[in-house]
């Protein structure tokens, strides 16, 4: 990677601090350090996945009093020590993250505040870690016999490991793993759908952002020299949160900025404002506070987005690397039963969406479910795709049942969907939504993301996400803000996201809706030429021009019940089907 | 442990459940009608101990001039929204609320000695300047953000928190303060002895309890209160102000929070950050009715003050540590009776 001008003037200026700035900045800059360290952890949490912690502080106490402890009564090696501190820590994280976040967004905070709580009332009161007035005589780093034991030496120390945690985080959401976790934010829903496990992304994030944490106080402990509770209470936790909101939460160098902002404010304002009060006491969190409800109320993307723009920055990239295409899943052979629906019901309360409808998809079709509104068409596609299974009655697929299954699970088999209100990440661009959908057919894990060293993979997903975008007729928008297209072709983009994925069965929800003329004909001709590939496609659709040139059969639905099945030009004749559309003629 | 240690622990932990429970109730309902988690409730507790207790050391409370400050902004906001609505009638009104309620209770502060009045006046005089606060923070800092998610309140409640703690620090410095109990009665109930305060707390619980369930199943307020919490669009199309809904709530949350604090200022010592800790027990106790269920909420906070009255006998130290760590087992009890994950809205 060529790192921009910006940066490299960032990098040059943090290199020569230490040999231009008085102690006192170093200090200061150090606890910069520290602070970025856990923020940008947040950063991943609160700004890319949606979720929040109150409790990162205690994840930093952990790290300081592992070390802490494990060095002066049992004389361990601090790096030996670290390693205890990230398991500690990994430990309670996948405990705490499986506990709260299956439930609804808000239950993390609040786990994080009671635990955040807890721990800082333990370390004040368990012996064996000093109580109140903590521990002292933790024993400087060494690296490879350079001893770090003043702020200065360890000045490089804090700042490699936030860059170092910098340059992984980057890398991270720049991945596979990384788009999964992005998609959080458009709901659970739409990234299941992709085949994305959403509890296990949202717990591998927060167990990522308790490790920042963790390393930050371990490095904490060895550039004090001791620890007590005061800085892992819930308070301090509160003001990394504020760092990272401050900053901008969905930016990586936020962090920075955020940590720098309020550490240095801190600093300013805990010497100014006692003189202002003419007395002692913590008023700067009066300031603190209101400015954080100001920067939420008016600009609650934080700091960071304004001050880019300040800053000339480079253009992002635009050139796709060569790539092997994917492998491609075996299509069952034309004719073959897909789907079979079996007298499903779907019950709302007291309401009945679907009442025992069967119908069957073959391999190398377009069937096309069609009805007046509130038929239950899309109640069927979220019945069938696993987002909300069915009352009663059976669904099987190539043969096993799926009814039961969740829908990342139904996603994985081969069936792949588009949404009726369109679901896309309309911050992210074209190509990434699109690649989003290729998700199984990847397998490099976090930490071969946070290091690159699953580009091969990666470019080989970015390609197939291109020959999906210029095969749907959008190659023109490929870096374009997935926002920005208009809706029909965004909905073209769904359909690009679904055959990302190498479906053997397509459910669409109603994808010409939106479209022009000319652009409803290149749809009818991509379908066609899926048809031809053995695909099966399940097809809800207003359009009945489009519905009757294209589909090789149809059903018809009213009030939830299947009233008419079979050819279209039978189907259009039935006399059923015509009092449904057109009202009954009255005898 | 004896029987009588053991019934004297009962008493406390009934006690401090009957005030979880208030608070409790007060949580669920912000919640339930704005989906703010009301982390500043605990500010009020203190704010309503601590204005009593220098109302009765003679002393100007702080918050009286908080209270001017918040009215000032109020107006000043709203008539900027008045007038750039072009609906200048609103300003008398708006002036009336915001400037001239709170400049008379200043005014009643200068004149007419609130130290020397009897017990229940000056408990009325510090919820006239406690309670308005409530509304006056919904229009401030919550109304603006009022489509905002769950957890862009969740931080604003915490931003709030710091900032009214920081200012119940200026306004009442660290020393703590203890009021004298409503009664000095005591009541000699077979082996224990029952003192006036504790019947005080019990029955201003049970009768504020049975208030709030009258005002929500028969008054019109209530009732649309209900109706917002269900439904905030449906209950929009119907008529019902969701900013009206959002300043009623936060007035009864704050009524409940400052009356609570009064309640239990003469059993314990009230510090300007006591509230917080105080709210968060609260907080135990609707989680564990997943902050939806009063009933269930009240049955948690006596859960969580009989919890904290025998963990403090047997392990002092790590009372909070246990009453905090309760949460654990009722999130695990929630999270396996649940199948899927909730979609925020």
């Amino acid at each position: 990677m060529r790192p921009g001008l910006p940066l490299l003037a960032f990098l040059s200026v943090l290199a020569a601090a230490p040999a231009l700035l008085p102690d006192f900045y170093i200090t200061l800059l150090n606890y910069v350090g520290l602070y970025s360290i856990v923020a940008l952890g947040l950063v991943l949490l609160t700004g890319v996945g949606g979720l929040t912690s109150f409790g990162q502080a205690a994840f930093v106490g952990l790290g300081a009093y592992a070390t802490g402890y494990l060095t002066t009564a049992h004389a361990m090696s601090p790096w030996l020590a670290l390693l205890v501190g990230l398991a500690v820590t990994a430990a309670v994280a996948v405990v705490l993250g499986f506990l709260t976040l299956r439930l609804s967004g808000h239950y993390l905070p609040l786990g994080t505040i009671a635990w955040g709580i807890s721990l800082y009332y333990l370390f004040g009161n368990l012996e064996f870690l000093g109580g109140h007035a903590g521990l002292t005589g933790i024993p400087s780093l060494e690296f490879f016999g350079w001893k770090l034991d003043d702020g200065r030496s360890f000045y490089y120390l804090t700042w490699a490991t936030l860059l170092g945690a910098v340059l992984a985080t980057r890398n991270l959401l720049d991945s596979r793993e990384g788009r999964a976790m992005r998609a959080l934010k458009g709901g659970a829903l739409m990234a299941e759908a992709m085949g994305v496990d959403t509890p296990r992304t949202k717990i591998v994030i927060f167990l990522i952002a308790a490790l920042y944490a963790c390393i930050s106080g371990w490095l904490y402990a060895h550039l004090q020299r001791f620890v007590n509770p005061t800085p892992f209470g819930l308070h301090i936790g509160i003001e990394y949160l504020f760092m990272t909101v401050l900053g901008g939460a969905g930016h990586v160098w936020g962090a920075l900025v955020g940590a720098g902002v309020i550490t240095v404010l801190k600093q300013w304002l805990q010497d100014i404002l006692p003189k202002i009060f003419g007395q002692s006491g913590n008023f700067e969190v009066i300031f603190f506070g209101v400015l954080l409800i100001l920067v939420l109320q008016r600009a609650r993307d934080g700091l960071w987005p304004w001050l880019k723009r300040l800053v000339p920055g480079r253009a992002a990239r635009r050139v796709l690397p060569e790539a092997d295409p994917l492998p491609r899943r075996s299509m069952p052979s034309a004719g073959t039963v897909l789907l079979e629906v079996k007298n499903a019901r779907k019950q709302f309360g007291g309401l009945v969406a679907n009442n025992d409808v069967s119908l069957n998809v073959i391999a190398g079709e377009v069937m096309a479910l069609i009805g007046p509104n509130g038929a239950g068409k899309s109640t069927m596609f979220n019945c069938i795709s696993g987002v909300d299974p069915v009352t009663r009655g059976e669904i099987h697929f190539l043969g096993q049942r799926i009814d039961d299954l969740e829908s990342r699970q139904i996603a994985r088999r081969g069936v792949n969907r588009t949404f009726q209100h369109v679901r896309l990440l309309p911050t992210m661009s074209v190509l990434e939504n699109v690649a989003l959908g290729a998700h199984l057919r990847g397998h490099k894990g976090v930490l071969p993301a946070a290091f690159h060293w699953e580009r091969v993979e990666e470019a080989r997903l970015l390609a197939e996400a291109k020959r999906q975008i210029d095969r749907v007729g959008l190659g023109d928008r490929l870096f374009d803000e997935a926002g920005s297209l208009p809706l029909g072709q965004q909905r073209l983009l769904e359909i690009a996201r679904a055959l990302a994925a190498d479906p053997c069965l397509l459910l669409l929800d109603e994808p010409a809706a939106g479209l022009r003329y000319q652009e409803k004909q290149e749809l009818a001709g991509l379908l066609r030429r899926l048809r031809g590939e053995g695909m099966g496609i399940l097809l809800v659709e207003h359009d009945m021009d489009f519905v009757m040139g294209l589909a090789d059969r149809v059903v018809v639905m009213e009030f939830g019940e299947k009233i008419a099945e079979g050819l279209p030009e039978v189907v259009q004749k039935d006399p059923v089907v015509l009092e449904a559309y057109l009202g009954g003629v009255e005898g | 442990m004896d029987l009588q240690i053991a019934l004297l622990l009962g008493q406390d932990g009934v006690v401090n459940g009957a005030i979880y429970a208030l608070l409790a109730l007060a949580l669920v309902l912000v919640y339930a009608v704005t989906r703010v988690i009301f982390i500043p409730q605990g500010e009020f507790v203190a704010y309503g101990a601590l204005t009593l207790a220098a109302i009765q050391a003679g002393k100007t409370p702080g918050t009286l001039w908080l209270l001017l400050g918040a009215g000032v902004a109020v107006a000043l906001v709203d008539a900027f929204v008045a007038l750039r609505d072009s609906r200048p009638r609103r300003l008398a009104r708006i002036a009336l609320w915001n400037l001239a309620l709170p400049l008379a209770v200043v005014g009643m502060a200068r004149w007419l000695e609130p130290a020397r009045l009897p017990l229940v006046a000056q408990v009325a005089f510090a919820l006239a300047i406690v309670v308005p606060l409530g509304p006056m923070l919904y229009r401030l800092v919550y109304q603006p953000l009022a489509e905002a998610s769950v957890l862009v309140l969740l931080i604003v409640s915490m931003a709030a928190h710091l900032a009214l703690v920081g200012l119940g620090l200026f306004f009442f410095g660290a020393e703590g303060s203890r009021t004298p109990p409503f009664s000095d009665a005591r009541i000699e109930l077979g082996a224990v002895a029952v003192n006036g305060q504790t019947l005080w707390v019990l029955g201003a619980s049970v009768v504020l309890i049975a208030a709030l369930y009258r005002f929500f199943g028969r008054s019109l307020y209530g009732k649309a209160l209900r109706a917002t919490a269900l439904n905030r669009v449906g209950a929009r199309l119907m008529g019902i102000s969701t900013t009206m809904a959002g300043k009623l709530s936060f007035t009864v949350a704050a009524g409940i929070g400052a009356f609570s604090g009064i309640l239990i200022a003469p059993i314990t010592t009230v510090y300007y950050d006591t509230g917080f800790l105080i709210g968060l027990k609260g907080f135990v106790a609707a989680i564990i009715a997943g902050l939806a269920s009063y009933p269930a909420a009240a049955a948690g906070a006596i859960l969580v003050g009989l919890l904290e009255a025998f963990s403090s006998f047997w392990a002092s130290a790590f009372k909070e540590v246990i009453v905090f760590t309760l949460i654990i087992p009722v999130l695990l009890f929630r999270s396996l009776t649940s199948r899927h994950a909730e979609e925020e809205e």
